[in-house]
C-alpha cells in the first residue's frame, strides 16, 4: 500500500514539475508548482514528517505561492517568446541533464548502504511537539537569527517595491 | 518476471525517494536554464529547494532523527524571505524596463 501511494504522489509531482518547465504562461507554471508542493507534502507525511507536511502546505503552497500569483497577476505579462539560446546549449542541454540524473541515480543506488524500507509509521519523531522541543533547545540560536533574517526581508521588500515620493 | 516487479507490502526503498528528489532537482535546473521569463526562473529555484527538502526528510527517516526536519523548516523560512525580496526586485525591474525577459536585463553584462 505504501508503494502504491508513493508511486501515485511521485507521479503527480514529476508530471507537475514537467508541466512547470514546459508551460509557456507563468500562471500555469505557478499552478503546477502548487501541485508539486501538495504531492511532496503527502510524501513528507509518509516519511513521518507531520509538522513539515503541514508547514509545506501552509507556508509553501499557501503563502509563497499566493505571493507569486499576486505578482504574476499584477504584472500581467502574456506568453513568453521563444528563447534564443547558444547552439551547444540547445543541442547538448537536455542530454547533459539526463547524464546528470543517471549519474546521481547510479551513485545513490550502488554506493549507498542498503537500509530498511520506508513504512508509514516507522518514524514518529516528526510531530510538532518533538520538532518544537528541539527547535527551542538545540536550535535556539539559529531560530532567533531567523527572525532577524525575516525582518531584513520585510524591510528590503518594502524599500525595493515602494513608490518613489519626491 | 513477476508483475509488479516489487513487493507491495515491503514498503518503499529509500533510494526511490532520493531518485524522485534528483528528478525534481534536474527539472528545476532545466527550467532555470531554458526558460527566459524571470518569474518562471524564480519558480524553478523554488522547485530545486523543494527537491533538496525531500532529501533532508528522507535521510531524516533513515537516521531516525528529526534534525533534517528542522533543516528543511529553515530552508522554508529562507525561501519565504527570498521570495519576498526576489519578487520585489522583479516588480522594480518591470517598473523600470517594462519587460520580464531575463535576456533583456543585461546591463551589468554589457
Amino acid at each position: 500500500m505504501d508503494i502504491v501511494l508513493f508511486l501515485l504522489f511521485a507521479g503527480v509531482a514529476v508530471v507537475c514539475a514537467l508541466n512547470l518547465v514546459i508551460q509557456k504562461h507563468p500562471i500555469a507554471s505557478a499552478l503546477s508548482l502548487i501541485g508539486v508542493m501538495a504531492a511532496l507534502a503527502a510524501i513528507y507525511l509518509q516519511l513521518g514528517g507531520e509538522f513539515i507536511a503541514a508547514a509545506q502546505l501552509v507556508v509553501y503552497a499557501g503563502a509563497i505561492m499566493v505571493l507569486f500569483v499576486f505578482v504574476i497577476m499584477l504584472l500581467n505579462e502574456g506568453k513568453e517568446r521563444k528563447a534564443k539560446r547558444l547552439l551547444w546549449v540547445s543541442i547538448g542541454g537536455l542530454p547533459l541533464l539526463f547524464v546528470f540524473v543517471a549519474l546521481i541515480h547510479f551513485m545513490i543506488t550502488h554506493l549507498l548502504p542498503a537500509s530498511e524500507n520506508v513504512q508509514f509509521g516507522g518514524f514518529t519523531d516528526g510531530t510538532a511537539a518533538a520538532i518544537g522541543t528541539k527547535l527551542f533547545t538545540a536550535y535556539l540560536l539559529p531560530f532567533e537569527v531567523t527572525s532577524v533574517l525575516i525582518l531584513i526581508a520585510i524591510v528590503g521588500a518594502i524599500v525595493l517595491a515602494r513608490k518613489e515620493v519626491d | 518476471m513477476p508483475f509488479p516487479p516489487f513487493s507491495l507490502v515491503a514498503g518503499v526503498p529509500l533510494t526511490w525517494y532520493l531518485t524522485l528528489s534528483v528528478i525534481l532537482f534536474a527539472l528545476g535546473v532545466a527550467g532555470f536554464l531554458f526558460r527566459r521569463n524571470i518569474i518562471t526562473v524564480f519558480m524553478s529555484i523554488e522547485l530545486m529547494l523543494n527537491a533538496v527538502n525531500l532529501t533532508f526528510i528522507a535521510f531524516s527517516y533513515k537516521l531516525k532523527q528529526n534534525d533534517g526536519h528542522i533543516f528543511s523548516f529553515f530552508v522554508m523560512v529562507v525561501a519565504a524571505a527570498e521570495a519576498a525580496v526576489g519578487l520585489a526586485i522583479i516588480l522594480t525591474v518591470f517598473k523600470n524596463r517594462q519587460t520580464l525577459e531575463i535576456d533583456e536585463v543585461s546591463s551589468l553584462k554589457d
